[in-house]
């Protein structure tokens, strides 16, 4: 039990340490890095809760999808370095002020949680079937079954998604050549064959 | 010494807080605003799973992957418009975007 108190405060120091220099990092590449460092710790954490698929999907999308998306979008766009950091302190009283606002409300929110003066309700009969199985197994079960719809309903987000980046990106520009299949193939014959008489010993 | 709920909320809270707080000072650069928002998700998803254990209820673990759903698909689209973004006018600094002067 201690060794899990451990590893759950170095993997949440972890993440908390690197989410802040995903904010305060100077060259955008090394946010995208932080990230990723962000990104599987949280996952160790989710491991140590004992959702594990969670834990996995995580870091497939987000690692292996998501924060290569970023840094291919970080290094394809060429920035300037030496603006970039141009109104940090101008902004920094004022972002700060309402962060720490924000997170006194929600840790005076997890205290009154902690206090009991607020009951989370009980477990309703759709999904109370973890802890019995794995959890894959459980996820498994209720996904394929009962929020069906809403798996399809994310697929059709994700090919949504996928439908508007490439028709956002696609651009066609005037100056390139390519092959048009179907102009080759519907070009009539007299535009492409010329019959030529030849007369005898005169050559063309 | 046992990790409950609390601890789990907790670095929800922090990873939120930071998320928003990226938001606010970076003004020169879109795409460090993006990543904040992918902080901001992951600590829902962290609320989310964290309430699913702690309940012995699967099902906030399916919400949590229908949220990393949205997420990605939201990085996808909202990098798109970023690279359109930043071949038509070349820059991508928070302050210049104004073309609908809003």
């Amino acid at each position: 039990m201690l060794l899990q108190a451990l590893a759950f405060y170095v993997f949440a120091t972890v993440t908390v340490a690197s989410a802040a220099m995903v904010v305060v990092s100077r060259n955008p590449v090394y946010s995208v890095l932080f990230l990723i460092l962000a990104f599987f710790n949280a996952a160790a954490l989710f491991v140590l809760i004992g959702a594990e698929f969670i834990a996995m999907i995580l870091v497939i999308v987000y690692v292996g999808a998501v924060a290569v998306l970023f840094l291919f979008v970080v290094m394809m766009l060429d920035i300037n370095l030496t603006e970039i950091r141009e109104g940090f302190l101008k902004y920094l009283p004022v972002g700060a002020a309402i962060g720490v606002v924000l997170l006194a409300e929600i840790l005076l929110g997890l205290g009154v949680l902690g206090g009991g003066s607020v009951t989370i309700a009980g477990l309703d009969k759709a999904g109370a079937q973890v802890l019995a199985v794995d959890n894959t197994r459980a996820i498994g079960r209720v996904l394929y079954t009962q929020y069906f719809y809403l798996f399809q309903v994310a697929g059709i987000v994700l090919l949504v998604a996928m439908i508007g980046a490439i028709v956002l990106t696609l651009r066609s520009r005037p100056g390139v050549r390519r092959q048009k299949i179907s102009d080759q193939l519907y070009r009539p014959k007299d535009q492409a064959v010329t019959v030529v008489k030849v007369p005898t010993r005169g050559g063309v | 010494m046992t990790i409950g709920l609390g601890h789990y909320l907790a670095v929800a809270a922090v990873l939120f807080t930071l998320g928003i707080l990226g938001i606010f000072l970076n003004r020169k650069n879109v795409i460090v605003i993006l990543m904040c928002v992918e902080l901001m998700l992951l600590a829902v998803n962290i609320n989310l799973v964290a309430f699913s254990v702690f309940q012995g209820n699967v099902v906030g673990q399916v919400f949590a992957m229908l949220v990393l759903t949205v997420a990605a698909a939201e990085a996808a689209i909202g990098l798109a418009i970023l690279v359109v973004y930043f071949r038509n006018r070349g820059t991508i600094a928070v302050e210049d975007i104004n073309a609908m002067k809003g």
